[in-house]
């Protein structure tokens, strides 16, 4: 029999990771558990081809808490960012294509050159609009959300005005917050631009890892979560030296150095609860664990139906986790490449130092999404490419490159045929694609990766594929992440808690549901 | 737009009344006669015959059934062995009661539940995760309730199966009648020795028509909702939306019953394997109830001298009546009557209704509101513990 640990962590992504090094740095007797062989989770960096560090999953970590990195000592822990003099690349076949630079003053000079000085113009009041709305979503993110009883909307005025500081806005821009957040992300950007192309490339941060189109309402509030890290119009293009995986292999150290185990290949087959309350979890292999409270950072559905058992829930919150939208939508085409590819409408290997967006219109990516929306894969994908090797060569061998495209959309649930027999298909589709802007490109390639949302729920236990862990609609966000109701980290069954993407705030490499977990643990542990 | 039930070519042509109601989308008569009088006599005297077609049947199926049942139930279905029945209420998760009705064991991994309210949603969300399959059997059944002292005859007459003589309360068996497969169960809604019988649609004429041809020797009648509704109250039965109202449907919490609010406390196990509501009851019994269900026994003298005021015998109505009516002590209300009717057999005026359970003593005097040409006056009442009438488990 196991001794009993105050706390369980279920999953050693970088939520898991984050509440184990904070409970272990307050003293707290931690275990984590992975399934896989490999930390990170979503996140993780994978040598899947010989000499190759790739990351499978996610690759820009702009979304990160500083908070962390500084609570935490991360630096020390061999944490490192990097980033290049590009923050996003959009090719163009039929002339230059469209640079948005981390300097400001570059990508001003460039718009007003490229499309015009009103143009340009207007791109610099938006980002700065951007800026002031998301400071308002940056004060949500290490809050525990409020619960309103009765499900009251009045409740809920009270905490945006002083927890999120909503006042601070102004009036204008407190009601301009109010407007933008339920809009479509076409709209909010027809509102400050003309030109299709600039808008295809920005549109993109309002639909990545969601089923949802560009002229969806909501997506202009994913837009802005993507700017949390200070993103320039796409999101912050901020990475990992040594992988995105080593973000996670810090917290695992500085959790280690606190105090806490960790141990992976052992995935947790059940919860067990008696009388209402966690008392541990079982293995797959059957060893139990005893613990006095489990954190999990698997998804909802995961955790409350297939750890839990949906017989432990009361019926009405049963059909809420029921009801949870996942709908994965996103593909990842990993590319080991012989050397660099060029793209049309390039000029220096700089440009590609960050994001590398296919997508030429917003209506480009409607249709993208049109085709998903009948559970087809996009004929035409918008492709969002990362060639991490350009600003850390160690990951790869000598002038060889790795190239990721995340891919949108590939619907989870397809119309027709499986997802087994589509794999290659779709990676074929993707390689012609980026082809076409990288006419070197096939010939480049040594190994390929396809990971369909049905491989990142078999392999990353995403449900439905989905990357955040449940879709970020409106609806779906604060007190109703889950769902509704159960918005403060603590699960139907007492002293367990959900630590991972599917709390508030949500999806993405942020750390803050683990954080916030972790304090209301540490609460209910008093 | 009510639909006719299976039985409905004969239940038709029998109506000299043509009083007919809507009975959970189903047409159902009230009475066939132009008065209850003889169906009631019928039930509590020889036979009656009521088409309870429209009950909602569901059946739970599969490796998990016993798990699944006894998740909904508020009564250990454990312990229901094949071939038995239980009456239970099932709650929701507060441990309001949301329905109740009867329980079959027809085999270990199947049992058939009766419901007044549409359920299926509910029993599915409840059996969620489980190796189970929720299947509403409302349209594959037809289902007739034989009542009544002479039940037990005319049903052994009808099938000439006389293994059905010893068939006991609460208990089920699989039989023929007029050539159609069927099951009885001995169970009613009457208070009475009583059967119900379930069958395929296609066998509902041929079953009907043989039990009123061999009945006709033992005065059995056809009977309608009318006096169902005046012997359930004599047997302290309750009824769902007006007795209690399902938690549902109601409007407001205070609206809601837990089963001990409504004298089903001795349906609820709390120390069974987890079932809906159960940690919500469990507080609640500690706690103790809102209202303790009782009878009351209203008391003739007094309803004569109220009406001789007026130079009027005690008007009472012939049928059972659903309007609720407030029940006082000294100046206060205490709790209201719910479902009331004149016992023709009893020759008594009885109620039953529920009372705060401080003033709930059996025996002891009430009064209740009554209205004497357009006044309202009280009458003396005296609590009494339900039932008025049992046969049921009799021999
Ligand atoms: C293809 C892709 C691209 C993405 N791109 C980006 C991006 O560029 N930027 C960004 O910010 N975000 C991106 N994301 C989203 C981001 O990666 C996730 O939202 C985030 O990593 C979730 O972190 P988490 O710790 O909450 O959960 P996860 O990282 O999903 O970790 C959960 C962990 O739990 C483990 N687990 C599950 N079940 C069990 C069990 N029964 N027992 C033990 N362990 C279990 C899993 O193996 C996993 O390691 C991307 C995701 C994907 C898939």
């Amino acid at each position: 029999m196991n001794e009993r640990y105050d706390a369980v962590i279920i999953g050693g992504g970088h939520n898991g990771l984050v509440a184990a090094a904070l409970l272990a740095k307050a003293g707290k007797r931690v275990l984590v558990l992975e399934k896989r062989q490999t930390l990170g989770g979503s996140a993780a960096t994978e040598e899947i081809f010989p000499g190759f560090k790739v990351n499978t999953g996610a690759e820009d970590a702009g979304l990160f808490r500083p908070e962390l990195v500084e609570a935490l000592a991360l630096e020390r822990h061999g944490l490192r960012f990097v980033e290049g003099p590009a923050v996003a690349f959009a090719p163009r076949l039929d002339g230059p294509g469209l640079t948005l630079w981390r300097d400001p003053t570059r990508t001003q000079a460039e718009l007003a050159e490229r499309i015009s000085p009103k143009e340009a113009a207007s791109y610099h009041r938006f980002t700065q609009l951007v800026a002031r709305m998301t400071q308002v979503l940056d004060r949500a993110m290490l809050q525990t959300p409020p619960n309103p009883k009765e499900f009251d909307p009045r409740e809920l005025l009270p905490w945006a005005m002083t927890g999120l500081k909503l006042r601070q806005l102004g009036k204008r821009d407190m009601m301009e917050f109010l407007r933008i957040l339920p809009m479509s992300v076409r709209e909010f950007l027809d509102e400050w631009f003309q030109d299709p192309f600039l808008k295809g490339l920005l549109a993109t941060a309002g639909v990545a890892g969601t089923m949802q189109g560009p002229y969806a309402a909501g997506t202009a509030y994913l837009f802005l979560y993507h700017h949390l890290g200070g993103g320039q119009g796409v999101r912050a293009g901020r990475f990992v030296q040594g992988g995105v995986g080593q973000l996670s292999v810090a917290l695992a150290s500085a959790a280690t150095l606190h105090g806490a185990t960790i141990r992976l290949g052992a995935g947790v087959a059940r919860i067990r609860t008696s009388y209402g309350q966690v008392t541990g979890v079982v293995l797959e292999d059957g060893e139990e664990i005893p613990a006095r409270a489990v954190l999990s950072s698997a998804d909802p559905r995961r955790t409350l139906f297939d750890l839990l058992g949906p017989q432990e829930l009361e019926p009405r919150v049963m059909r809420r986790v029921r009801n949870i939208r996942f709908r994965g939508s996103t593909a990842k085409v990993n590319l080991a490449l012989r050397g660099l590819p060029r793209f049309h409408g390039q000029e220096s290997p700089e440009q590609l130092t960050g994001h590398i967006v296919i997508s030429p219109s917003m209506e480009y990516l409607e249709r993208a999404y049109d085709d998903a929306k009948y559970g087809r894969p996009s004929q035409e994908p918008a492709l969002d490419v990362v060639i991490p090797t350009l600003l850390d060569p160690t990951l790869a061998p000598e002038g060889a490159h790795i190239l990721s495209a995340t891919v949108q959309y590939a619907p989870y649930a397809l119309a027709e045929g499986s997802w087994d027999e589509g794999r290659e298909e779709l990676g074929d589709r993707v390689v012609a694609l980026l082809a076409r802007y990288a006419p070197e490109l096939p010939d480049l390639v040594l190994h390929r990766q396809v990971l369909t949302p049905l491989d990142l729920e078999r392999e990353y236990g995403l449900t439905e594929g989905s990357i955040y862990h449940g879709q970020m609609d409106l609806d779906q966000q604060l007190f109703m992440r889950p769902i509704p109701g159960y918005g403060q980290y603590a699960m139907p069954v007492g002293n367990l808690f959900l630590c991972g993407a599917g709390a508030h705030p949500g999806g993405g490499i942020t750390g803050a549901p683990g954080f916030n977990a972790a304090r209301e643990v540490l609460q209910a542990l008093r | 737009m009510p639909i006719p039930t299976p039985f409905y070519p004969r239940t038709s042509t029998l109506s000299e009344s043509h009083e007919w109601s809507e009975w959970a989308g189903y047409l159902a008569a009230i009475t066939y006669e132009p008065t209850h009088d003889r169906e009631y006599w019928a039930v509590r005297n020889s036979a009656g015959l009521l088409d309870v077609t429209p009950l909602f049947k569901y059946e739970v199926r599969g490796p998990d059934a016993e798990r699944a049942v006894n998740r909904i139930m508020t009564r250990d279905v454990s312990r229901c062995r094949v071939g038995q029945v239980m009456y239970s209420p099932w709650c929701d998760e507060d441990g309001f009661v949301i329905d109740d009705g009867t329980v079959a064991r027809l085999a270990p991994d199947r049992f058939r539940i009766t419901a007044a309210d549409p359920n299926l949603r509910w029993f599915q969300d409840c059996s969620f995760g489980l190796d189970v399959e929720v299947v509403d059997v409302s349209r594959d059944l037809a289902a007739l309730a034989l009542q009544g002292p002479k039940s037990r005859e005319v049903l052994l007459a009808a099938t000439e199966d006389p293994t059905l003589a010893k068939l006991r309360y609460f208990r089920l068996a699989e039989t023929q009648l007029a050539g159609a497969p069927i099951t009885v169960s001995r169970t009613g809604y009457t208070g009475d020795l009583g059967y119900e019988l379930w069958m395929a649609p296609e066998h509902a004429l041929a079953v009907w028509d043989r039990l009123l041809e061999v009945g006709r020797d033992y005065g059995l009648l056809p009977i309608g909702l009318a006096a169902l509704d005046m012997v359930r109250i004599e047997a302290g039965l309750l009824l769902i939306e007006v007795d209690y109202i399902s938690s549902h449907k109601a409007l407001i919490p205070a609206q809601k019953s837990t089963p001990f609010d409504i004298g089903l406390g001795w349906t609820v196990n709390l120390e069974k394997e987890a079932f809906v509501g159960q940690r919500a009851l469990v507080r609640a019994k500690a706690k103790g109830p809102t209202w303790s269900f009782v009878g009351l026994e209203i008391d003739w003298i007094s309803l004569e001298e109220l009406f001789g005021k007026v130079d009027l015998p005690p008007q009472v109505t012939g049928r059972a009546s659903r309007s609720p009516i407030p029940v006082y002590r000294g100046d206060r209300q205490i709790g209201q009557v719910t479902s009331s009717v004149f016992s023709p057999i009893l020759k008594k005026y009885v109620a039953i209704g529920t009372v705060e359970p401080k003033e709930a003593q059996p025996g002891s005097p009430v009064e209740i509101e009554i209205t004497v040409e357009y006044h309202r006056e009280r009458a003396r009442a005296t609590l009494v513990r339900p039932p008025f009438f049992n046969r049921a488990r009799s021999e």
